[in-house]
């Protein structure tokens, strides 16, 4: 699952905005398959954390009605160009992986 | 030589389905995460949603909260809304849709250099109140903007 996550971090006046764009199929269990009547099982993204120079910054909850790749933009202060934002998830099939950037 | 294509992709389509099914069988899902609020997440309506989530129901409207989200979703299966206030000491935003199976959508816990702004996709089922709510100094604060769904998201 290596390079699921897209990051951008950049830094303006004393704000740094990160967007990330994160693929995952973000199933939420309660969809059927239309050819078999089967339903689809749940896959998630159920936790998404964010960090800056390794402290945390955002914790995320996420459930099922989150959008298939999920899309995520936040804001903090403190940080500056060089400085390293790290964005990681795990989904509720166990899977996770994490993507680090240098803000701009 | 087209029919051959169809074919191989109906083949890789099938396995795809099957390998996620064995996955999912394996792996119990819910015991990956503990600090998941499972509960938050399953509840069926907003109070309860709130309740598990953030301790409480009772929020105060708030017209210091922001949500952008557009008025008419033409497809519920990706409604971009942000949330943002100019409030101070923000420890949590969430964001609930208070028609869908499961109104709460999300959650954010933000540490105190991160500013109260977030900003993601959610899935709604059909036209209904988009919550946010902002948990500052232990109270809870909420505001709501309506999205009308002309095609649900969350149905197959």
């Amino acid at each position: 699952m290596a390079k699921s996550i897209k990051v951008r971090a950049k830094v303006k006046g004393d704000e740094v905005t990160v967007k990330a764009l994160m693929s995952h199929p973000m199933e939420t269990g309660l969809r059927k398959d239309k050819k078999t009547g089967k339903v689809i099982p749940a896959n998630f993204i159920q936790e998404v954390n964010a960090e800056h120079n390794g402290a945390n910054v955002l914790n995320a909850y996420w459930g099922g009605a989150i959008s298939k790749n999920p899309y995520l933009s936040f804001k903090f202060t403190g940080g500056k160009a060089g400085d390293t934002v790290k964005i990681s998830w795990a989904d509720n099939n166990g899977k996770s992986d994490s993507a680090e950037v240098a803000i701009k | 030589m087209n029919t051959k294509r169809r074919l191989f992709l109906k083949g890789s389509m099938a396995a795809g389905v099957a390998g996620v099914a064995a996955s999912a069988g394996l792996l119990t899902p819910q015991m990956v995460l503990a600090a998941w609020p499972q509960a938050a997440f399953d509840a069926k309506s907003v109070s309860d949603a709130l309740t598990a989530a953030v301790g409480g129901a009772d929020a105060a409207d708030s017209g210091d909260i922001k949500i952008k989200a557009p008025d008419i979703a033409e497809n519920g299966a990706v409604v971009p809304v942000t949330v943002s206030t100019g409030m101070g000491g923000v420890e949590s935003i969430s964001i609930l849709a208070d028609q869908n199976a499961t109104p709460l959508t999300s959650s954010f816990n933000l540490a105190g250099n991160t500013v109260p702004f977030v900003s993601t996709r959610i899935k709604m089922g059909k036209t209904a109140n988009v919550i946010a709510v902002v948990k500052s100094g232990g109270k809870l604060y909420s505001a709501k903007k309506e999205v009308k769904v002309t095609i649900g998201g969350c149905g197959g």
